[in-house]
């Protein structure tokens, strides 16, 4: 089976002059989660899509669902955790409890802020994750990237040419996921917040798939600002 | 739903852009493409400087096929292939829906299908077979043009269809000769053209001329003129000297310029010119059905194809069409991989 698990547990505590977290902001004349989510419905591939949103705003975005998308049986919304890898094993377990945990079944994962995703993200996603087990999706880092442990003055500048922004969906096999993420102990569980992270320190690899530009994560109010503005130059 | 297009912005310059689909009709995911001397106007500025003002920044491209992603009614499956109609009729009129001014056409003031994805009414979408050829199928849409002309021509031509003349060695020439060969089989089909290394590939007519080296005693029934620019002119004016009294000039080549016409030869000889432009919903049918009976032309139209590009970037869009704009002959193929 095919899961999508969008992750809107993040509480936006860099989107600043708000209470509700930036996936319920509206980009045009819907919620930011609700574009995300359109994405993944629209691809017949995904069996179910699963909805982590923070455990008081479930029946919130279960109403935001059946009024934009309609009451649809794909989709489920549960509670995420405390941290990006709890979450990720909300959905895991979600997923043992209600179909069981295959050799072949994959999991892509998005963050709920990033509704430009494209569907030939999302495609290449599937593909990588069923071929290879595990993947990222990645842009070349187009600014010099500088290393600075103090702070204050530069430790190195690595070669950009080796270097990529992680973007999202990051995709795995289920079984692998579940597997590597319960190995870590709970100082490893701490630092990783990466599930990509998560299998390269395991030693696995972890394909790459070309992202785009357009595919901005909607982090701080400029992003809000700035995907309403392209939004609304799109109907020109 | 949000859905991320690329337009051209000016000449030569393409970008990103974002747009809104509802999902109340069919998505499809374009997968081979093809570029249109109508796409390269724009892309190259060609054309009127006001037209470039109006109608960009726009998607170009209303040759394409792809795969469906969702249809909202359940009559298509998911991943079933399909090719577009980029002609959109706006509501009832008088005249063929290709001819209504009401009509929207996509790559004209309307985005074509450079895009991520593509929504569009179900009669705006034809099934094909998943053996056709992708990189054919992607110019259906021009085929069907040549279609809708040559049944046009059926219903209006009221002499004997016993010997037609194509003019212009170009894409649609080679598409028109072909289709004529294939609907009317008991028709002497000659083919006038200038170069003659692109004559040379229309083996399947029954005789090839250059057009400064016709015999007198050539003369035609009817004629398809496929040159446009202003070479259009003196195409016609061949046509009207070897054409029989009563026959049809059916008119396929854009021009940006006005064409001057002999017009005491029509009224002498009692000539119907018939303009053709774009096909709709029942000549891509035609296409797909012909094609399915008719296998063998796959591998004649196989000869068109003289690129086939790799889209991943902008840029790798930017290449094709320059390099579609080098090649004097054949259609430019964009995989679609955006």
């Amino acid at each position: 089976m095919i899961f999508a698990a969008i992750l809107a547990g993040g509480i936006g505590s860099r989107m600043g002059g708000t209470d509700t977290p930036k996936q319920f902001l509206d980009l045009g004349n819907k919620p930011v989660v609700i574009h995300t989510i359109e994405k993944f419905v629209i691809n017949s591939k995904i069996d179910k899509i699963i909805v982590l949103t923070p455990q008081n705003f479930v029946n919130h975005t279960v109403h935001l669902i059946n009024e934009f998308i309609g009451e649809n049986e794909d989709i489920v919304v549960i509670e995420g955790g405390e941290t990006r890898n709890d979450t990720l094993m909300n959905s895991i377990s979600y997923i043992d409890e209600n179909f069981g945990i295959d050799d072949d079944s994959i999991i892509i994962t998005h963050d709920s802020v990033r509704p430009f995703v494209t569907h030939r993200i999302i495609e290449d996603n599937i593909d990588a994750a069923r071929r290879y087990g595990a993947c990222d999706t990645v842009i070349p880092a187009t600014d010099t990237i500088v290393e600075s442990i103090n702070a204050k003055t530069i430790e190195s500048i690595p070669v950009r040419d080796y270097y990529y922004q992680g973007q999202t969906p990051q995709s795995f096999n289920v079984r692998k996921l579940f597997n590597l993420i319960n190995s870590l102990t709970p100082e490893e569980s701490n630092i990783l917040t990466d599930a990509c992270k998560i299998f390269t320190l395991k030693d696995e690899d972890v394909y790459l798939v070309e992202g785009e530009v357009t595919n901005i994560k909607i982090t701080y109010p400029y992003d809000l600002k700035l995907a309403n503005t392209i939004l609304e130059d799109g109907y020109d | 739903m949000i859905n991320i297009v690329y337009r051209l912005k000016s000449p030569k310059f393409f970008e990103e852009s974002i747009d809104e689909i509802e999902l109340d009709g069919v998505v499809v995911r374009p997968t081979y493409l093809s570029i249109c001397q109508a796409d390269q106007r724009y892309y190259q500025g060609s054309r009127p400087a006001e037209i470039l003002d109006k109608k960009l920044p726009m998607a170009l491209i209303h040759e394409a096929i792809g795969e469906v992603v969702f249809d909202s009614k359940c009559n298509f499956k998911s991943g079933d292939k399909v090719v577009m109609i980029p002609n959109t009729p706006m509501g009832d009129d008088v005249c063929r829906a290709n001819y209504s001014y009401k009509s929207k056409f996509r790559g004209s003031g309307f985005d074509g299908f450079t895009s991520d994805l593509i929504k569009l009414e179900d009669d705006r979408i034809v099934k094909l077979p998943d053996d056709f050829n992708d990189k054919v199928c992607a110019f259906i849409e021009l085929i069907s043009v040549a279609y809708q002309g040559i049944t046009k021509f059926g219903e209006i031509a009221i002499t004997p269809k016993d010997k037609i003349g194509v003019w212009g060695d170009g894409n649609l020439g080679f598409i028109t000769a072909l289709f004529l060969k294939e609907l009317y089989p008991d028709s002497t089909v000659t083919v006038f053209g200038k170069h003659q290394e692109n004559l040379n590939l229309f083996s399947f007519a029954d005789e090839i001329y250059r057009i400064h080296d016709v015999p007198d005693n050539v003369d035609i029934d009817h004629a398809f003129e496929c040159v446009g620019s202003s070479a259009s002119q003196s195409a016609i004016e061949q046509i009207i000297d070897l054409i029989n009294p009563q026959g049809t000039v059916n008119l396929f080549g854009v021009s940006e310029y006005p064409i001057p016409i002999n017009t005491r030869m029509v009224l002498e000889k009692g000539l119907t010119i018939q303009g053709n432009s774009r096909s709709d919903r029942e000549d891509f049918i035609g296409v797909v059905e012909t094609l399915k009976e008719n296998p063998q032309l796959f591998e004649y139209l196989e000869k068109l194809i003289t690129n086939t590009c790799e889209i991943n970037s902008l840029n790798d869009l930017k290449e094709a069409f320059d390099k579609d704009y080098l090649s004097k002959f054949g259609k430019t193929i964009l995989k679609w991989n955006i």
